[in-house]
């Protein structure tokens, strides 16, 4: 930040030192926002999808924002707070006005604003961007738990609270998963991937996942949902596309049709059990 | 200016003229139409709201203090996190903003006699008392109180997936609070628009008064739209109708865009009357004019302009809202925000600073609404918001924002309460409430950002017991005690200071024509009025040497 504490009226001497101080305290904080890889997490997860991590450099750059913005205001309080204690009866210079400052901080905030919108804008249409894929999962949320379906497959995967499911991808390719709910609003959530995206009645959304390795990944519904909202998990694993091919194929053979079509029912009930009124989606094997 | 009585005569004289007759005791409480009894009587209502509210709120800190079900059950605690969202919002926040302090501070501060439609007053606050225990009577129903959050997303919110009286009430208790709310903005806007005293122009209103004026805009714009979809839902519920099922052809989504186009809205609506409370006290208690009083007036306006085209960036994970456009309006509002924070570091800049405990509370609202605002920034941001939303994340930053509002809201309470009353609070519990305040709403928000970042959703009633979750609830529960002993505090010292410190006038130096009538005002506010010429009369009076410098004055004294 270029803005100087200066106070509404003209600087004296006292305040070119403070100004040095300042330039001083600004070049470590420049030099770390300089190298642009050694910038701590603040807090958020690196990510394991290349969306997910182009959110998490977003991110980063907002907190060094945020930090500098806030420590250089949070200072200015504190310094009128112990500067300006009262000390007398005597009534300070009663200045209302300065318009040159007033503008100042206006104008700066204004350029900050553009900088992050432009950033914010970049990395959105990364992350909502859909390429073509042959990969599809459809995610079809219900109270309270998950299904899977792979189009074009025979893979089903259904589970409920006691039972969370696994959505099953492959490593190192895009993944177009679509998201529709059969009954209340929920929401799809993988912390790890930085992103969550509404399951709708009535509407399908699409997301394209590009995971960068393998693992096994926590994701729940964070749109509350009713009375078990806070049990309704499903886990993600990332496999190799090999993994992925054999566990698809593991549907086709006689008994892993038997379970697709046990979870299929599974799902079918779940969804007729949860679903009194609403019924708008047709999940399943397409 | 005919109106200007010569100064120098003594209002003692004229007590026995004017004092007015009517009915004493519970008859003259049940009676009134003064803004003064309204404003006290909604500032009594509003603060056991606080304390009903917070008690909720323990219950789901307790809650969360251990990961597994050990105090309420799920269903409690759906209903507990509603009501405590409900009753915080609809019951405190708003009618504490614009219906206690603006009540009775409006009128004075403009130098009228009383609200413009008096009757219309008294009959907010009895839709607001009604509808107060319209929701609260909603425990007492089978099936219990409302559960499916404050916001009451459809179609969670239906017959079907909340059957029940409680859901019923929630929706009638809105809309009595919302017609209330109603009733409030015209009144306000017309007591602004028609009784300002000779000489109190637009731009030598006190800033309080104007954010009271563009808070009851937005109220006149936005809560009659709360008030049709909370129709519609009540007509899906009941009468067949299908406009937020998907069943009979209608948009569960719609009911998200009807709530926030209200409902971002009031968050202003709620949060531009205590910014206006701070910008009275941190000058007065600075002993300077407000910084930059005309950016102020157009800062407000700025945010009150963009907090209606915003809506949408409560639903950026929908899928199905232009994600741009409600970034950069968003974003956007960070600019008018900004621009007040600066002004309220400029009023106290070389100024003399009087810790009051008002001044405490003052900056505390100040310090707390800069991490709740900076965090906002990143709410506004899609792809940021994508993983950050309803998680603790946005929980820590309203909470964070609001938290600073209810520091506001005390500030106010112990400038303006000795005012109303006569008698001042005691200053040495106001300042130990006031750090127990503060330090408790850091210890409750800090930690929950860090849950949210780690990915714990919002309204959970269990949660897994991952490595740091429960340590950052437990935390969070300490805090969320100590704002619970500050609360009990502010109770104490209500008890403690009955009728014990006479505040006399005009006990602050204070700026504006409240300060320069009686504690507490006779019954048409005024004997007699000083002349304006600034947005400080009071000032002007007592100080005719010391007047506001313009702009473009430099030299160092």
């Amino acid at each position: 930040m270029e803005v100087q504490p200066s106070p509404p009226q003209g600087a004296g001497p006292q305040s070119t030192k403070h100004r040095r101080r300042w330039i001083a305290a600004l070049i470590p904080l420049t030099a770390l926002a300089l190298s642009g890889c050694t910038l701590p997490s603040f807090g958020a997860y690196k990510s394991d999808t290349t969306t997910g991590q182009d959110s998490y450099r977003l991110w980063q750059w907002f907190s060094v924002g945020a930090v500098v913005i806030g420590t250089f205001t949070f200072l200015l309080i504190v310094w009128a707070v112990l500067r300006y204690r009262r000390k007398g009866d005597t009534i300070p210079k009663q200045s209302q006005y300065h318009i040159p400052l007033e503008l100042l901080y206006t104008i700066i905030p204004v350029i900050i604003v553009g900088v992050l919108f432009w950033g914010t804008v970049v990395v959105e249409n990364k992350v909502v961007a859909m390429p073509k894929t042959n990969v599809r999962i459809h995610v079809n949320a219900f109270k309270w738990g998950w299904g899977f379906t792979y189009p074009g497959q025979n893979a089903v995967v259904v589970g409920n609270t006691t039972q969370e499911p696994t959505m099953v991808m492959p490593v190192g390719t895009d993944v177009a998963v679509t998201i529709t709910s059969t009954d209340v609003m929920h929401g799809f959530y993988i912390p790890q991937f930085n992103f969550s995206r509404y399951a709708l009645p009535g509407v399908t959304n699409e997301v394209t996942f590009h995971a960068v390795k393998t693992g096994t990944f926590t994701g729940q519904c964070s749109q509350l949902c009713g009375l078990y909202h806070s049990l309704m998990y499903f886990k993600v694993k990332v496999v190799t596309v090999k993994q992925y091919t054999e566990w698809l194929h593991g549907f086709d053979t006689p008994a892993g049709k038997l379970a697709a079509q046990a979870a299929e029912n599974a799902l079918k009930i779940q969804m007729s059990a949860g679903l009194p009124v609403v019924s708008a989606v047709t999940a399943g094997v397409n | 200016m005919t109106a200007v009585i010569s100064p120098d005569t003594h209002h003692d004289d004229a007590h026995e003229a004017h004092d007015h007759h009517g009915p004493t005791g519970v008859l003259k409480w049940l009676t009134t139409t003064d803004h003064k009894i309204i404003g006290l009587s909604y500032t009594v209502t509003a603060v056991l709201m606080l304390v009903i509210g917070g008690f909720f709120a323990e219950l789901i800190r307790v809650q969360l203090s251990a990961p597994y079900e050990h105090f309420l059950s799920f269903a409690q605690y759906n209903e507990v996190f509603t009501m405590h969202g409900s009753i915080m919002i609809y019951l405190f926040a708003g009618p504490m903003a614009f219906g206690a302090l603006a009540n009775i501070i409006v009128p004075i501060q403009i130098g009228a006699p009383d609200m413009a439609f008096p009757r219309l007053n008294a009959l907010s606050y009895w839709l607001y008392l009604t509808g107060s225990i319209t929701m609260l009577s909603g425990f007492f129903v089978s099936g219990g109180a409302a559960n499916f959050g404050w916001v009451g997303y459809a179609p969670l919110s239906n017959a079907a997936n909340s059957p029940g009286a409680g859901a019923d009430l929630w929706i009638g208790a809105l809309l009595l609070t919302g017609f209330s709310a109603i009733f409030t903005g015209v009144n306000i806007c017309a007591t602004v628009f028609y009784l300002r005293a000779p000489g109190m122009t637009l731009f030598r209103m006190p800033i309080f008064t104007w954010n009271l004026l563009v808070t009851s805009i937005l109220i006149l714009l936005a809560f009659p739209v709360l008030t049709a979809g909370l129709i519609m839902l009540y007509c899906d519920r009941h009468f067949g109708t299908h406009i937020f099922s998907v069943q009979g052809g209608g948009v569960p989504v719609l009911w998200q865009h009807i709530f926030w186009f209200w409902g971002h809205p009031e968050v202003y609506i709620l949060a531009l009357p205590f910014f206006g409370m701070v910008t009275e006290i941190i000058p007065v208690f600075s002993r300077k004019p407000v910084f930059g009083y005309k950016g102020m007036v157009f800062a407000t306006l700025t945010i009150a302009a963009l907090s209606l085209g915003v809506w949408a960036h409560h639903m950026f994970t929908t899928g199905v809202v232009l994600l741009p456009f409600f970034s950069i309006m968003s974003l956007l509002i960070a600019v008018p925000t900004g621009i007040k924070l600066f002004n309220w570091i400029g009023s106290m800049w070389r100024g003399q600073i009087w810790f009051s405990a008002a001044m405490l509370y003052a900056i505390g609202f100040v310090v707390t609404f800069l991490i709740g605002g900076l965090t906002g920034i990143y709410l506004a941001s899609p792809p940021l918001d994508f993983f950050t939303h309803d998680t603790y994340f946005v929980v820590a930053h309203f909470h964070s924002v609001v938290m600073a509002l209810v520091m506001g809201g005390i500030a106010g309470l112990y400038y303006w309460g000795p005012k109303i009353t006569g008698y001042l609070l005691n200053e040495t519990i106001g300042k130990i409430q006031f750090w127990f305040l503060f330090i408790g709403s850091q210890v409750f928000t800090l930690p929950l950002y860090i849950l949210g970042l780690r990915g714990m959703p919002r309204r959970m009633a269990v949660y897994p017991n991952n490595p740091g979750w429960q340590h950052l609830n437990e935390i969070a529960t300490i805090g969320a005690v100590l704002i619970g002993i500050s609360t009990v505090l502010l109770v104490v010292n209500i008890l403690v200071s009955w009728k014990k410190y006479p505040a006399g006038d005009n006990p602050w130096d204070g700026h504006t024509l409240e300060w320069f009538t009686t504690s507490p005002p006779p019954h048409h506010n005024f004997y007699r009025l000083p002349q304006i010429r600034s947005e400080r009369p009071t000032w002007d009076y007592n100080h005719p040497e010391a007047p506001a410098i313009a702009h473009g004055t430099h030299e160092e004294k």
